[in-house]
Order: structure tokens, then C-alpha cells, then sequence
């Protein structure tokens, strides 16, 4: 029994088996990559444990409850933070501000009607919120708005927002899609510090080899919708199945 | 001040003291003169300037800060106004009593439409408030005609219960809305040489509302709530994944601006106590986008000026006529006058949406950010000569 167990899931779009019969545990504070041709499912997975799709057969379990059912704002609130393939930020807003919506998400719940009182009052909140930029090195950028921030940037403070919420599993969809070489380096660092210094569980859907293999310590190969192999990333690397699905029958 | 940070607190100040000496500036000419129709510091146009005020401050905070577009507000001033009717009907012609019903049945109102309606976005959104409002429209004009008084509106008369009294004015007539015996029509007039001042109680009253309207619209804007519903225009996905659920945030931004046009619908009433239907037609609604877009969308400020600006040109551009222009013009050769007359002839008088649509076209191409955004480039521009002439090198620091 890992901290996220997903049984026996089924997933069809019309005449397309997106998902077959996936079974797949994330296990307690450890780094979970799902990796996969294109087209394999990953997303749609991904989709189905934060609620944005719902599975036609199977079960999501998530710390003991289901997931099924539930809205991504629920989900949420049970500790699961995701982040994007292109960073979803509150670009209008500044990156102060970013920051404090997760924190007053956190704090208040899903809806609260806060009365007139300012934002400038929550000193509690204010601090945490700069901390956690500190943390991610973005404390100087505090004033600035996010959408006038480069792309690296705005991924930085997306995991920023989903982590100063303390999730207890951080769901990263292809964080370094897109991403020049040094920016790639930049968040695998981030990463790897996030996994020291917290109690945290990640998974993780990638394309870049280099950053699952720098990352995970478990790896599930996913193809054609459904799990082909699950293991360490050692076994992985040369596994006969992953490079057929990978390449093709005739590598 | 009043929880307030200096700038807000300033801004709040400068529309304190506008407010309060309307009267004044908004009568530059002499009543001699032949300017004197230009003067708009005349109680009835003063009121209106600052009840559709409110009107736009409330509208602002629903789509200026979700964004979300509602074409169905003037329902909701029309309730309002109805509701103060009725209370001046049954109750007293006291105004407050009438203006709290008001704001209480636009509440109720703007919570049922809402809910329907914010169940899409964009413009479909926009679709659904529209035919809420056609269709109380409807309903006002014809089949609720015992409620609303139909085409003809719902009017006081001599043989309204008023259980708390005041069944007709001491001279046997119809009773007008007061504050505790103050009637809203009270004014005193101030002759100073060539120029008269009105001071009117209902425009003050109306402009103390407008004020307490205003700072808690400040205090919406710097709150968590106003936050959540920047964040709702930003960017809703991501809102839902960081575990906020955007519907009751943008339920409270309806209701609250449906309360707003309640409160602006029930001074309505307070100031000329009747309503009619016509108040709820979809281009009062309309009127509301405009004011709001043309002073500066999810501004502080903006939407006042631009309830001022529409409000000044219907009154003002529409009561020039063609004898006016040629007296202006009567320094032109006879055949000339009579062509730049018939010019300028379109865009006055019955025409002056053709001049109103000119001015919304210019604001919106050259200062999408409306007045406000012109303010702020005048602003600049001053600024920016005056550090030239100075030259002196204190730069702010980059925040």
C-alpha cells in the first residue's frame, strides 16, 4: 500500500482504449516516474487522479480515501498539488500575490468570505509566502508581474505555489517540457533539494530521460494505456520490454 | 485612515471633496450667460451622477475584477427601484426603510439570476444575464403589471396605506421622500454675483451613500476576497488546482454588484419616487458596460467618472439644438455657417449617442485602460518633463 493507489483503471474515448486495466502504487515519500512513448496514456492518468477525468472502471486511492468523484479543488484539499506542462500561474497578478492565494487556499479552505479586512494585515501568511520565494531564490522578484516573467521563471513559481502549501504528493507533469538545457539542470536541482528537505512524495510524467533518471527512484513504463514494467531506474535502463516500446520492434 | 493605505485613503479624499463641491465646479458660467446650459450643477443631473456612480462601482466589481461580463444589471436597479416604490406605498415616505428593501430585494434577485447564469462563462454568461433582464422586463411591463404598474410605471397616490403615516403633505398633495422631515427635494440656492449654486439635500444624501459605496469597494479591491477574484479573471484552472473553488467567490462578486444596482436603484426612487419598467430594458444595462469601460475596467475610480462623462453628455450634448449652433457659428460667412451647422447638426441634440459612440470608439482604441489610463499618461508626461527640466538623477527604486 503506497500513499496513492490506483487499481484496475479503465479509460475509453469512444473507440480508443486510453487507459487499460492500470494498476500502479506511489509509495510514501519517494520519487515515482511515469514515463512512455507518445500517446501511451500518461496524461489521462495524470487527468484521472486529479479529477479532471473520471475513470470508467477502477478505483484511486488516495491517503486511505478515494478520489473518485471529487472536484480538483477537493483533491486538492486533501493534499495533492499538481503542476503544469506550461506553467499555470495567476499572470495578471503579482508574484506576491501568486504566492499568497495558495496560502490563503490552505489555510481558509476552499471558499471563505474573508470580511473587508487587507491583505497587507495577513503578516502571517505574508511571511510564509517569502519564505517560500526566498527558498526558490524569486524573493527579489516579489513586486513583479508574473506574466512578464520568463518561462523557467514562472515554472519556478509554480512549484513554489504548490509547495507552500505542503502537499503530501506533488504531481509534476513533464516539468521541464520545452525547457532550454540550463533551466532543465536549474529544476532538477530544485527538485532533488525539495526531496531532501521535505516530507514529500512525488510523481512524476516525463519525456527527458535524464531528468527521470536523475530523479526517480522508481520508474513505471507506460504503453498503448497500459503499465508494461514497474521498476528500480537500474533495471529499467536496460529492460528489453521498454526499449521495444520505446523503439519499436525492430531495435 | 479608515483602514485604509496614503493612496487609497488620498483617492478617497479627492472624490470626498469633488463630491461635496460639485455644486460649485460643475457651475462655471453665469446664469446671464450664454454658456449657462453648459452648467450641469443642477440637482437632478447631479443626483444621477452619482447614483449611476454607484451603479457602475458596484457593476465594476463583478466584471472588473472576475471579469465576468453581465448584460442584465439594470434588472437589478430596476428591483431596487420597485422595491423603494413599494415602501414608500406601504410603509412611510422615509428613505431608509426603502432603500434597505431595495438593496435586500436586489440581493435575493441577483442570487437566484447568478446561480443560473454562472454556471457558464465568457459569453454565454453574458447571453444568460441578457435574457434574465428581457425577461423581467417582460414581466414588469405586462403580466406583473399589478405588482409594477406596467406601462405607466408604479406611481405614488393619495390612497396608499403608509401604516407608519404621512398619508399626504400638509397641503393635501401626494408626499414627497424625506430623511425624518428633511424632504430629498430641499434646496437652498447661493447667488454670487452673476452665479447661482444649488445645494440639494438628496444630492447630498445620495453623495454620502456614493461615498460609503466607494470606500467599501476600496476595501473589496485590497481585500483576500478581492484577491480570489482577480485570481478567478486570471486564471480559473489553476485557482481549481491550488484548491479554491471559483463558484461561491464569483456568486458573492454577483450578488454584491446586483446589491450595489439595488442601492442605486432605490435612490433612484428616493430622488422621484416612481419606476418603470423601461428602467430594466437591456439598454440600461448596456449603459452600465459603457460607463464602466469607458472610464477604466477593474479601476477605483474609473467607473465613476465614466457614469459622469455619459451622464454629462446625455444631458448636456443633448440640449444643444441648431438656433444654438448658429449662434456660434454666426461669425462665418451666411453659406458657410449653414454648412458647418449642418455638420455638427448629427451628433447633437437627439443624436448625441452618435457623439457618445465616437468618444467610446476613440477611448477604447487609444486608452484601452479608459479615462483613467488617460489620466495616468498625462500624468507621465508631466512627470517626465518635469525630471527633464530638473535634471536631477533620483530614480524610484525598481519594485
Amino acid at each position: 500500500m503506497g500513499i496513492l493507489d490506483v487499481k484496475d483503471v479503465n479509460k475509453r474515448f469512444g473507440g480508443l482504449q486510453a487507459l487499460g486495466n492500470v494498476n500502479l502504487s506511489v509509495a510514501e515519500n519517494g520519487c515515482h516516474a511515469i514515463i512512455g512513448p507518445n500517446g501511451a496514456g500518461k496524461s489521462t492518468l495524470l487527468n484521472c487522479l486529479v479529477g479532471k477525468l473520471i475513470p470508467d472502471t477502477g478505483s484511486v486511492m488516495f491517503d486511505g480515501q478515494s478520489v473518485l468523484g471529487r472536484t480538483p479543488f477537493e483533491i486538492n484539499q486533501m493534499g495533492i498539488s499538481r503542476v503544469f506542462q506550461t506553467p499555470e500561474i495567476f499572470g495578471d497578478l503579482t508574484v506576491m500575490e501568486n504566492m499568497l492565494i495558495p496560502c490563503f487556499a490552505r489555510r481558509d479552505g476552499s471558499f471563505a468570505l474573508h470580511g473587508i479586512r487587507s491583505v497587507v494585515s495577513e503578516g502571517e501568511l505574508r511571511s510564509q509566502a517569502e519564505q517560500m520565494l526566498e527558498e526558490v531564490n524569486m524573493l527579489d522578484k516579489r513586486h513583479m508581474h508574473s506574466s512578464s516573467m520568463s518561462r523557467g521563471d514562472k515554472r519556478r513559481l509554480e512549484m513554489a505555489m504548490c509547495l507552500v502549501q505542503n502537499p503530501k504528493l506533488l504531481l509534476l507533469d513533464e516539468p521541464t517540457a520545452g525547457m532550454a538545457r540550463a533551466d532543465t539542470n536549474n529544476t532538477i536541482e530544485l527538485l532533488k533539494e525539495i526531496k531532501e528537505t521535505r516530507n514529500i512524495t512525488i510523481a512524476i510524467i516525463e519525456h527527458d530521460m535524464h531528468v527521470v533518471f536523475s530523479l526517480a527512484d522508481r520508474i513505471t513504463v507506460l504503453a498503448q494505456g497500459t503499465p508494461l514494467v514497474e521498476d528500480s531506474p537500474e533495471n529499467i535502463k536496460g529492460h528489453p520490454k521498454v526499449k521495444e516500446a520505446y523503439l519499436g520492434e525492430a531495435a | 485612515m479608515f483602514g485604509l493605505d496614503k493612496k487609497d485613503a488620498s483617492l478617497l479624499l479627492v472624490v470626498a471633496a469633488l463630491v461635496v463641491f460639485a455644486p460649485f465646479f460643475l457651475n462655471p458660467f453665469p446664469e446671464a450667460s450664454g454658456w449657462a446650459q453648459f452648467n450641469a450643477g443642477y440637482p437632478d443631473l447631479m443626483q444621477r451622477f452619482v447614483i449611476f456612480g454607484i451603479f457602475a462601482i458596484g457593476f465594476n466589481i463583478l466584471f472588473g475584477l472576475t471579469g465576468y461580463l453581465s448584460f442584465g444589471h439594470a434588472a437589478f436597479l430596476g428591483v431596487g427601484s420597485y422595491a423603494a416604490v413599494w415602501m414608500f406605498k406601504l410603509l412611510s415616505m422615509n428613505v431608509i426603510p426603502a432603500i434597505i428593501l431595495a438593496v435586500i430585494a436586489a440581493g435575493v434577485f441577483a442570487l437566484i439570476i447568478g446561480y443560473v447564469s454562472l454556471r457558464r462563462s465568457g459569453i454565454y454568461f453574458s447571453i444568460l444575464t441578457l435574457a434574465f433582464a428581457q425577461m423581467s422586463f417582460a414581466l414588469a411591463y405586462s403580466v406583473l403589471t399589478p405588482i409594477t404598474g406596467g406601462e405607466t410605471g408604479l406611481q405614488l397616490a393619495l390612497d396608499d396605506p403608509r401604516i407608519l403615516g404621512g398619508l399626504s403633505s400638509s397641503d393635501g398633495n401626494i408626499p414627497v421622500p424625506g430623511l425624518f422631515g428633511l424632504e430629498m427635494r430641499d434646496s437652498s440656492k447661493l447667488v454670487l454675483g452673476g452665479w447661482v449654486f444649488t445645494f440639494n439635500f438628496g444630492y447630498y444624501f445620495s453623495a454620502l451613500i456614493m461615498l460609503l459605496s466607494f470606500y467599501l469597494s476600496i476595501r473589496i479591491f485590497r481585500s483576500p476576497f478581492g484577491m480570489m477574484l482577480r485570481a478567478v479573471k486570471s486564471n480559473q484552472q489553476r485557482l481549481n488546482y491550488t484548491g479554491v473553488n471559483p463558484r461561491p467567490y464569483t456568486l458573492a462578486a454577483f450578488v454584491i454588484s446586483g446589491m450595489y444596482a439595488g442601492l442605486a436603484g432605490g435612490l433612484m426612487a428616493s430622488m422621484d419616487p416612481l419606476a418603470g419598467a423601461e428602467r430594466m430594458f437591456w439598454t440600461a444595462s448596456g449603459e452600465v458596460v459603457l460607463m464602466t469601460i469607458l472610464g477604466g475596467v477593474g479601476t477605483l475610480i474609473g467607473p465613476v467618472l465614466g457614469a459622469g462623462m455619459i451622464k454629462y453628455m446625455e444631458n448636456i450634448i443633448s440640449k444643444i439644438n441648431s438656433d444654438i449652433l448658429h449662434t456660434w457659428f454666426a461669425f462665418l460667412p451666411d453659406g458657410l455657417e449653414d454648412a458647418v451647422v449642418a455638420m455638427i447638426y448629427p451628433f447633437i441634440g437627439k443624436g448625441w449617442h452618435l457623439t457618445l459612440g465616437i468618444v467610446f470608439m476613440l477611448v477604447v482604441i487609444f486608452l484601452p485602460g479608459g479615462l483613467v489610463e488617460g489620466g495616468q499618461r498625462l500624468a507621465g508626461l508631466f512627470r517626465r518633463k518635469k525630471t527633464d527640466e530638473s535634471k536631477t538623477a533620483t530614480t524610484e527604486p525598481a519594485e
